[in-house]
């Protein structure tokens, strides 16, 4: 009896999975292949840049192409050079094949004790107290590939780069304000520097006589 | 003008307006799309395209089904879902558009198998490392669809169990709810969604990941991907699953922080707008009403003890820094990252901007317990809905009795019956939750996959059987959840704690259709006041609270103390 | 009908004779039961320490829990001895010995009841009829010959013959005599009451006395399962089943208890993970504090209380399932006679038609009514008398006083002339009155009153017109008084052969009972909707209706017509209540949700309705859905209250248990609670305690005032929620100020 009631509800189940199965590869056209095969198209012709990554030239300039391009304007690069403004410390090593971030506790030691030694290298490089080190520019982005810092860290770091550079001060906060973006629509969000475009502008000044 | 404004607001203006720039764009939109639905799940015409697509499928999409028979339909659905994505994931390796990628091991493919299908969308694997464009495309985002309408149809099915009186506990057809759910509310609106994403930044190609030169002279990859078309459904459907490993915070992504508050409102959309379809189908707004308005309270109370803790920084890392901006976004900052963690943990969607395991201790046990509340403020697209109706259940039983009859809800009575459902309900998600969190802080691959000493490290695993039986899939990521072991317990826990309360209360929903449903009068609890509103906010967090409070008090609760 | 006189005015009942119901019922028994007594918990003790057995335990989960719990304790205290451990152990078996004390002085309350009952149950020598079954329909039994045969053998259908002074050895029918009875076994009350055949007055109780006369019984519930027996069944709680609602909440409760179980086991493993392994005893008695211990020890004896409340007013409950349905009755059916109204319509007025005096109409129908001893009747006497007293002495002839020899003024108030002839009521002229023999004025004074119909065939039958004039007056006050859901009864009067004329019309009316208003207006509160049912016409019961405040009513009608409303109503998906005593009722009673029957009324329906009035009182219906809300309250407020407490013994637990590995969790401590010992201990010693301490209130249910649904849910929330929060943190500072001095502590 019972196993009559399991095979006659096995039967059922099977017949239901393959109605089920039917409906799935139907999905799997619509949804899964269909729907991104169309949204591809639509990005492809209305908004290129953005749909193949938002790339850079080393001029600053947007391109499609990726052979032209020496990165993304949305993904963090490890600058270290003095020369260059440094992003936020990458859990992964700005790779972009390990994305995430450190996913150290509040309480951990071990995440403690690498903002204090983050902090302190920090104040050397740039020449400011520890307190003056901004807490983005010690703390590990979610992403790793955080493409933007503070304001305030982009102002402590303003002097390294322009003595770095042989520049003013004045003209690199210059661009530093031109590639400061505020809260979207005001309150969205928080405001910040884009590092890559704001390095490239440097090079791209530096070429100017 | 706009950097005026940026000067002049401080950070906590600045973070309540954000709120309220959500709230409105929520508030204008839930009311039309409550009523939409309603209309997409009761209406007795097909359209042209689905006509085709039933008979191409081969269903009966007008054959009134039995709950049992509802849920056969819905598990052979996902059984072969299962098989398949296991397939598709186990074959990676064979099939075009593979990047080159080996298929996932047993164990691994499991997990994410179950994940997905479950609408958990949990994540051991790192997406840019280990899943090809097909895989993301007819393996994951099919899902993302299909979970997603199950969830509603399970809901949907719930609602006419309270709005039918008399049927032979027939409570509508799988095939048509799933089907409609698709073709007429989630794929209309992660298309737009898409377009509005890809506008804004994120990517949508089939292009491999390439390497190029920085600036600097290093080698990074190019990413490419159909990732526009994935993420307005993850966010829509309240799946969760990121393209990429670092999920909304990864810059291509989520590139702003306006793409930010549009996610938020994807993943809050369909969850809020439920009620409104429950009060219209049940045939009194006011329903709707108290319902969504004790999901938005919770949602609101969690929302402001997260930002606060979040914005106040309490730790000792936080304090270190500065700010609690470890894991979180220059662009996003404490209040959006704060906004979206609450809003992905209270909707079972997991999707994160930041990373939850950073958060301060506070904050971060917030997140915890909003998914331990069960996913119901408001909640996964359905999920959140009937698991809010079910805690009604209980607070009806309870208040009800304390106005002297026996008790009823919408003029249905809760007997011994609907009782036992529903005891059984309220029991299996904690159960879950605490026998996989207990077993792993004893076995040594449980204790192996701990990153974090002390307290943190209970939270790290509590958190991920909280997400994983709730079906939440966002993680406190210090945990190494990429292990045989992690993989098989948290796919069985995905499974049970996704189809065991589903089967319950389409069960529930096949016993109220049955009933013959009871006038109000005024000696009836009313269950659209404020007064039961709160009743049932209490009940949840009790309920809660009463049967976590032990874990939680070695968990986020010392760690908040400390 | 019901007729109930002792509901009737003072005055219309003759005094002194038997009452066909009970009267008040008795004072006594309400009161002596209500307080809880030591008396009564000593002679609860043995039946409380008997229910400590863990075969009848385990049907409450939460106890049989917290019992287990109590055993392990004690091993472990016998196995390693220590203040603590000692305590913790004491103190668990207390939690579950209040369970079953409360449990069990609940049921000695019904067992005093019982205990009288079965006094009459005691053997009986029966007097069966040899070979009634062979006689014919007409012939009488009295007389058969009878064969003497112990009680307990008698079968249903067999005939006995009981004479005055003689127990009545079965319940049975009244098939011949008539006799008065003494019931006052059964009901409390001591006046005897009349059974006879036939009608709605023919079920006898077995263990009742016959006082008077002989009857014949048909024996119709076979030995050993009498109204008696069951009733006895029934106050013992020995057939107690689990009702509906009770059930569910027992599985809500189960499955608390099973999370809190899973919450302490999973407990232990996150202990040892933060390296602070706790003792078995700790979590044990974390584990019985946390379950919902207070309403898992109480639900019962709530249950079982809440039928005794019935009880105590006299109302028997077939069933908890019963009393249960009456908290969530929607619709009660309540008769207008003898319910709504007094028993009987009474003459509130005389309406002359023109050319005739008032004085005249009430002369003639006064003489009309002397013989008539219908309640009708004796009511227009007393309406004149009251209201006309110059009329009283004598008889008048048109308006001149007639001869005073020819009255006859007995104390039987008939004061009519020699030679009066009256005329019944009969069927088929529906009048009735009296003929005066002929006096000096004119020839034989012919007096009718009757239904305006009847008396207007009877005038022209007379060969009078009744003029335009008269007639259309006539007909105007006839619907006036009708209109007004009174009966008009009109009187004409002939002299001589001379065309009949009439006189004019008396008011009957339905005296609404006092405070009906106020009683429907409660029920309308709660949600009940009242319905009359009557045999009156529509215009007449919808004015009766206006005036008592009952929401509807449903007139004209038959057993059928009641039974098709409440059927209707069930499939509207409401409950019904009605209450009913004859074999007419018996089909509603059986199809209606809380079916209450008259104790007065057949066997037929009592065996149809739920529930036994034994004072017959048809109003009862309210106090019954009363109780039963109270019932359910209780349930409700008691599981409120055991959940919220539950807040407080975390933070007396939780602290304890973990500060010395996390120090910090000191300011969870909020009780400032001595020392983790004391805590813990205080905490299970509470929560023992408050056991004991809401065993009064479990018993007399928590007090419920009609009140909407949203003022019931604020005020219970108030008091059992929030209190249930508060309370144990006040308690459990306050034991551990106490346990605190405990040596060795």
């Amino acid at each position: 009896m019972a196993t009559t009631t399991v095979a006659s509800d096995l039967a059922t189940l099977t017949r239901h999975s393959l109605a089920g199965l039917r409906m799935l590869l139907a999905f799997t056209l619509v949804t899964g292949l269909a729907y991104p095969l169309a949204m591809t198209a639509v990005g492809q012709v209305a908004f290129p840049w953005q749909a193949n990554g938002s790339l850079v030239r080393s001029d600053g300039a947007p391109t499609t192409s990726r052979s032209d391009a020496v990165g993304s304007a949305l993904v963090a690069q490890g600058f270290t050079g003095a020369e260059y403004f440094h992003p936020r410390p990458s859990a992964g090593a700005y790779d972009t094949l390990a994305s995430g971030g450190s996913n150290l506790g509040p309480l951990n030691p071990d995440l403690v004790a690498s903002i204090e030694g983050r902090k302190a290298a920090v104040a050397t490089e740039d020449g400011v107290t520890a307190a003056d080190v901004p807490p983005d520019a010690v703390t590990a982005s979610a992403s790793g590939l955080d493409p933007h810092i503070s304001p305030a860290y982009a102002a402590i770091q303003v002097e390294r780069v322009a003595r770095a550079r042989g520049l003013s001060d004045a003209a690199v906060a210059d661009l530093v304000a031109r590639h400061t973006a505020g809260r979207d629509l005001g309150v969205l969000g928080e405001a910040r520097v884009n590092v890559l475009e704001l390095n490239l502008a440097l090079d791209v000044a530096d070429l100017r006589p | 003008m706009i950097g005026v404004l940026t000067a002049v607001l401080s950070p906590v203006v600045a973070a309540v307006a954000q709120i309220l720039v959500l709230l409105v764009l929520l508030a204008a939109v839930h009311l039309p799309l409550g009523a939409y639905l309603a209309r997409t799940y009761t209406s007795p015409n097909h359209l042209r395209v689905e006509r085709l697509w039933y008979r191409a499928v081969r269903v009966d999409p007008d054959a009134e089904q039995r709950w049992t028979t509802y849920l056969m339909s819905l598990l052979g659905f996902s059984l072969v879902s299962v098989l398949f994505l296991y397939g598709l994931e186990r074959l990676q390796a064979h099939l075009p558009w593979n990047l080159g990628l080996t298929g996932f091991d047993p164990a691994g493919a499991w997990n994410s198998a179950v994940s997905f299908t479950t609408n958990t969308n949990w994540q051991w694997y790192s997406g840019e490392a280990a899943a090809g464009h097909l895989l993301q495309m007819a393996g994951f985002a099919v899902q993302n669809f299909v979970s997603a309408s199950v969830g509603m149809a399970v809901a949907i099915a719930l609602v006419r169990g309270f709005a039918r009186s008399g049927t032979d506990a027939r409570i509508g057809n799988f095939w048509s709810d799933l089907t409609r759910g698709v073709v007429r509310v989630l794929l209309p609106l992660a298309a737009v969604a898409a377009v509005v994403l890809m506008a804004s930044g994120v990517i949508q190609n089939l292009d491999p990941h390439t390497a190029l030169r920085t600036v600097e002279g290093a080698s990074q990859h190019v990413l490419g991907g159909p990732v526009a078309s994935q993420e307005a459904i993850k966010d829509l459907g309240t799946n969760g699953g990121g393209f990429f490993n670092a999920n909304s915070a990864h810059p291509l992504e989520n590139p702003t922080p306006f793409t930010n508050l549009v996610e938020i409102f994807l993943l809050l959309l369909i969850p809020f707008s439920l009620p409104r379809t429950f009060g219209l189908m049940v045939g009194d707004r006011r329903q709707g009403w108290a319902i969504l308005g004790v999901m938005a309270g919770l949602w609101a109370a969690s929302l402001a003890l997260t930002t606060w803790a979040e914005m106040a920084g309490p730790g000792a890392a936080p304090q270190a820094a500065g700010a609690a901006m470890e894991g979180k976004e220059t662009r996003f900052g404490l209040a959006a990252s704060a906004l979206f963690a609450v809003s992905t943990t209270a909707t079972s969607t997991g999707s994160v901007n930041s990373m939850h395991d950073s958060f301060t201790a506070p904050g971060g046990g917030m997140l915890l317990f909003n998914m331990l509340l069960g996913e119901v403020a408001p909640g996964g697209v359905g999920a959140g809905l009937y698991g809010m109706l079910v805690l009604a259940v209980v607070a009806v039983f309870v208040a009800g009795l304390m106005v002297g009859r026996t008790p009823e809800y919408l003029g249905k009575k809760i007997g011994r019956p609907e009782m036992t459902v529903v005891a059984l309900y309220v029991l299996t998600v904690p159960a879950l939750v605490l026998v996989g969190t207990a077993v792993s802080v004893v076995v040594e691959p449980g204790l192996a996959g701990v990153q974090d000493p002390g307290p943190h490290g209970l939270s790290e695993v509590l958190y991920a059987f909280a997400s994983a039986a709730n079906n939440n899939g966002s993680a406190f990521a210090g945990l190494t959840s990429g292990t045989p072991f992690y993989e098989v317990a948290q796919g069985l826990a995905m499974l049970a704690g996704r189809f065991i309360p589903i089967a319950l209360v389409l069960a529930l929903a096949g016993r109220l259709a049955s009933q013959t449903t009871v006038p109000a009068t005024s000696g009836t609890l009313p269950t659209h006041r404020p007064l039961f509103a709160g009743l049932l906010a209490a009940v949840t967090i009790v309920v809660v609270g009463l049967t976590f409070i032990p874990v939680l008090s070695l968990g986020p609760v010392v760690e908040s103390l400390s | 009908m019901t007729i109930d006189i002792r509901n009737a005015p003072a005055g219309s009942a003759a005094p002194g004779s038997p009452t066909t119901g009970a009267g008040e019922p008795r004072a006594a028994r309400r009161t002596t039961q209500r307080a809880l007594t030591w008396a009564q918990v000593r002679s609860a003790l043995p039946g409380a320490l008997r229910k400590l057995d863990p075969r009848v335990l385990y049907t409450s989960p939460v106890m049989f829990v917290v019992e287990v719990g109590a055993v392990v304790t004690t091993v472990l205290a016998v196995v390693e001895p220590g203040v603590f451990a000692g305590w913790i152990a004491v103190w668990l078996w207390a939690t579950v010995f209040f369970a079953t004390l409360a449990e069990s002085v609940a049921e000695s309350r019904g067992k005093a009841q019982a205990s009288t009952l079965r006094a009459t149950q005691r053997q009986t020598t029966a007097r069966r009829v040899v070979g009634a079954k062979d006689m014919p329909a007409a012939g009488s039994r009295m007389d058969l010959p009878t064969v003497e045969v112990p009680s307990s053998t008698l079968r249903v259908g067999d005939v006995v013959v009981v004479a005055a002074g003689e127990t009545l050895p079965g319940d049975g029918d009244v098939i011949e005599g008539v006799a008065s009875v003494d019931e006052s076994a059964v009901t409390g009350e001591s006046a005897p009451v009349i059974r006879e055949s036939g009608g709605d007055r023919s079920a006898v109780t077995g263990g009742t006395v016959v006082l008077s006369d002989r009857i014949v019984v048909r024996i119709t519930a076979p030995a050993g399962s009498t109204f008696v027996d069951r009733m006895i069944a029934l106050v013992e709680g020995s057939e107690r089943q689990r009702t509906p609602n009770e059930v569910a909440l027992n599985i809500l409760l189960t499955s608390l208890t099973i999370v809190f179980l899973l919450a302490v086991a999973t407990l232990q493993p996150f202990a040892v993970y933060s390296g602070s392994r706790q003792s078995l005893l700790v979590l044990v008695a974390l584990l019985v504090c946390l379950i919902p211990t207070t309403i898992g020890a109480l639900l019962s004896a709530i249950g079982i209380a809440g039928m005794d409340r019935l009880v105590q007013r006299n109302v028997l409950a077939m069933s908890g399932r019963a009393v249960e349905a009456a908290g969530d009755v929607d619709v009660l059916l309540l008769d207008k006679t003898g319910t709504i109204t007094y028993g009987n319509r009474r003459a509130t007025e005389v309406l002359p038609v023109a050319g005739t005096t008032s004085r005249e109409l009430a002369v003639a129908a006064r003489l009309a009514s002397l013989a008539d001893e219908t309640p009708e009747g004796r009511s227009i006497v007393d309406l004149v008398d009251a209201h006309h007293p110059s009329v009283e002495c004598g008889v008048f002839v048109g308006s001149e006083p007639a001869d005073p020899t020819n009255t006859q003024h007995s104390t039987g108030g008939v004061g009519l002339p020699d030679g009066a002839e009256l005329v019944v009521f009969s069927a088929v002229t529906r009048m009735s009155g009296v003929d005066l023999p002929a006096s000096a004025t004119g020839g034989v004074r012919r007096i009718r009153k009757g239904a305006g119909s009847a008396v207007e065939l009877w005038v022209r039958g007379t060969g009078a017109q009744v003029s335009a004039a008269d007639g259309g007056q006539l007909a105007a006050l006839v619907d006036a008084v009708a209109g007004e859901g009174g009966t008009p009864l009109v009187v004409a009067e002939q002299v001589g052969e001379a065309p009949a004329r009439v006189l004019g019309v008396v008011r009957l009316k339905d005296v609404v009972k006092e405070g009906m208003r106020e009683r429907f207006d409660q029920l309308r509160a709660m949600g009940i909707r009242s319905v009359m049912v009557t045999g009156d016409n529509q215009v007449t019961a919808r004015a009766i209706a206006a005036e008592a405040g009952v929401d509807d009513v449903l007139a004209e009608a038959t057993p059928e017509d009641k039974l098709d409303l409440i059927r209707r109503e069930q499939e509207g998906g409401r409950l019904v209540a009605m209450a009913g005593d004859g074999t007419n009722d018996a089909p509603a009673l059986a199809q209606s949700d809380v079916g209450v029957a008259m104790n007065t009324g057949t066997s037929a329906a009592k065996e149809a309705g739920n529930m036994v009035d034994l004072d017959s009182d048809p109003t009862k219906l309210i106090e019954i859905v009363e109780i039963g809300k109270q019932l359910l309250i209780t349930r409700g407020a008691l599981t409120t209250f055991s959940v919220a407490n539950d807040i407080a013994k975390y933070f007396a637990i939780l602290p304890a248990m973990f500060i010395p590995v996390f120090p910090q969790l000191d300011v969870l401590n909020v009780m400032r609670l001595a020392s983790p010992g004391s805590a813990i201990l205080s905490a299970v010693i509470f929560n023992a305690l408050i056991i004991l301490a809401l065993i009064p209130l479990s018993l007399r249910g928590v007090r419920y005032r009609p009140a909407s649904a949203s003022a019931l849910l604020r005020r219970n929330l108030l008091i059992y929620g929030l209190g249930g929060l508060v309370a144990p943190f006040l308690g459990i500072k306050l034991i551990d100020l106490l346990v605190s001095l405990l040596p060795g502590l």
